[in-house]
């Protein structure tokens, strides 16, 4: 298990590097979007449209900040679960996206779509929402504003903290973690 | 007769919403502090300890400790000796929703229609369990309760021949297929017995008792305790990475049941377990 630091966007050769359990800090421009921010863009694809964000070597973090406070860049910012952007997520990585960032497993359609896309799934940690906003240092609503807190938001990240949950080989944290310590 | 003003009850009722999503209760911030001396896989007790700086942090910054501030749950035991005077009682609550999630900058989460959506923009309705009790107190549980852990939580209407086996297999089962999702270490809330809706609010309720609380019937006590082991022998760990601390609780609450049913029924907490209680 390596420790990385990368700036995005990220190329094959960052995403090809990286292993299930690898720790990342990542800086740089990272795009939000959640469950309703997802339907709209898999719908923008559908009709053929452009899309309101670059997806090409682009992260996508799955989160819904909490209202942001007087004097803060962002609200507490932690990443909500992954499954449920899993219908759509394939879609995003045939544009190009070339990283993920949320909290638990991915479908097999998703594993097999970051295998064949050269992409990599990271872990936040879950609940940990008042420490992972301090890695955010700017934070702009780029799209679906009516969306409130599910909106699609820019983020200025600085060693963001994750780990390597899936990576573009098949590897998976979760469950080589699990059976290790299974009795 | 007692009288409580309405309004006490939103004052009171925002600022628990507010305080509970900003401290962790000493029961469950000792017990996750416990889990962290006690984690074997270096992964698992890196979290730990992103869990317990996060939780200074919100403390001390007055910030929500998790961006899921959750829907509003609150439980209410009202005496019947109580009158509750200068507005309703269902409103004085929804006020205080309201009131606290606006003013803590607590994240909004309420669709007003479940498939149309539409925020409602203030947090509201709470979820109200209301129990009428002897006396003149007024007792007040705000219990935040977010989704990912929600979500991962499941109802069974077995069949008596299921017996503690079936309950054991329900429980095992369900946690395992859950992994990380639901933000191990968790607590987890059993219900056995009632009808269908009761059998649900049961595991809710139990997610009230203190870390550490036993059942005071042995037999539920030993139950709890299998099944507390049987969970941590998952080895999922904390956020699902592996480990030795996937629960930090198994709580059971039991109510008498019809001869043909034998509901079983699990609410799941993350580690973010936010409670605060009042008495008025």
């Amino acid at each position: 298990m390596a420790d990385y630091s990368m700036t995005t966007p990220l190329s094959d050769e960052d995403v090809k590097k990286l292993k299930a359990g690898d720790k990342v800090l990542l800086s740089g421009t990272i795009y939000t979007a959640r469950d309703a921010a997802h339907k709209r863009l898999v719908d923008l694809l559908d009709e053929g449209k452009e899309l309101p964000i670059p997806v090409d070597g682009q992260v996508i973090y799955y989160v819904g900040p909490s209202p942001t406070p007087p004097g803060k860049p962002i609200g507490s910012a932690g990443p909500t679960t992954s499954y449920r952007m899993d219908p759509y997520a394939p879609r995003l990585l045939d544009e190009g996206l070339k990283g993920m960032i949320g909290k638990g497993m991915r479908s097999d359609e998703v594993v097999a779509s970051m295998k064949k896309n050269t992409v990599v799934y990271f872990a936040a940690t879950g609940g940990a929402a008042a420490l992972i906003a301090r890695s955010i240092t700017a934070a702009e609503v780029v799209a679906y504003e009516d969306l409130g807190a599910e909106a699609i938001r820019k983020l200025t990240i600085k060693d963001f903290p994750l780990i390597v949950a899936q990576d573009c080989g098949g590897g998976n944290v979760y469950k080589e973690g699990q059976e290790q310590y299974r009795r | 007769m007692r009288e409580v003003e309405a309004a006490r009850i939103t004052e009171e009722v925002a600022r628990l919403c507010m305080e509970a999503n900003f401290e962790l209760e000493d029961d469950v911030q000792n017990a996750l502090e416990k889990a962290y001396e006690a984690e074997e896989s270096p992964a698992g007790k890196e979290v730990l300890r992103q869990i317990l700086e996060n939780s200074e942090i919100a403390r001390s910054e007055k910030i929500p400790m998790c961006q899921d501030t959750g829907l509003a749950v609150v439980f209410v035991e009202i005496g019947q000796d109580v009158h509750i005077t200068g507005g309703d009682f269902e409103t004085a609550i929804n006020e205080g929703v309201k009131n606290g999630y606006t003013d803590g900058y607590l994240r909004k989460s309420a669709l007003a229609d479940p498939i149309r959506g539409g925020n409602t923009g203030d947090n509201t309705p709470a979820v109200i369990h209301l129990n009428m009790v002897p006396g003149d107190k007024l007792k007040l549980w705000v219990v935040p309760k977010g989704g990912g852990s929600e979500n991962m939580s499941c109802i069974a209407m077995m069949k008596p021949a299921d017996g503690v086996e079936g309950i054991k297999k329900f429980v095992v089962e369900n946690i395992n297929a859950a992994g990380g999702n639901p933000c191990p270490p968790i607590i987890v809330g059993i219900g056995i017995g009632g009808t269908f809706e009761r059998c649900a609010q049961l595991a809710k309720k139990s997610l009230l008792r203190e870390i550490g609380s036993v059942h005071p019937d042995p037999f539920y006590a030993d139950l709890e305790k299998e099944l507390f082991g049987l969970v941590n022998d998952l080895g999922i760990g904390p956020m699902g990475l592996g480990g030795r601390t996937t629960a930090l609780a198994v709580h059971i609450e039991v109510a008498p049941r019809h001869i043909a049913s034998f509901p079983v029924s699990m609410n799941i907490n993350c580690h973010a377990a936010r409670h605060k209680y009042i008495e008025l």
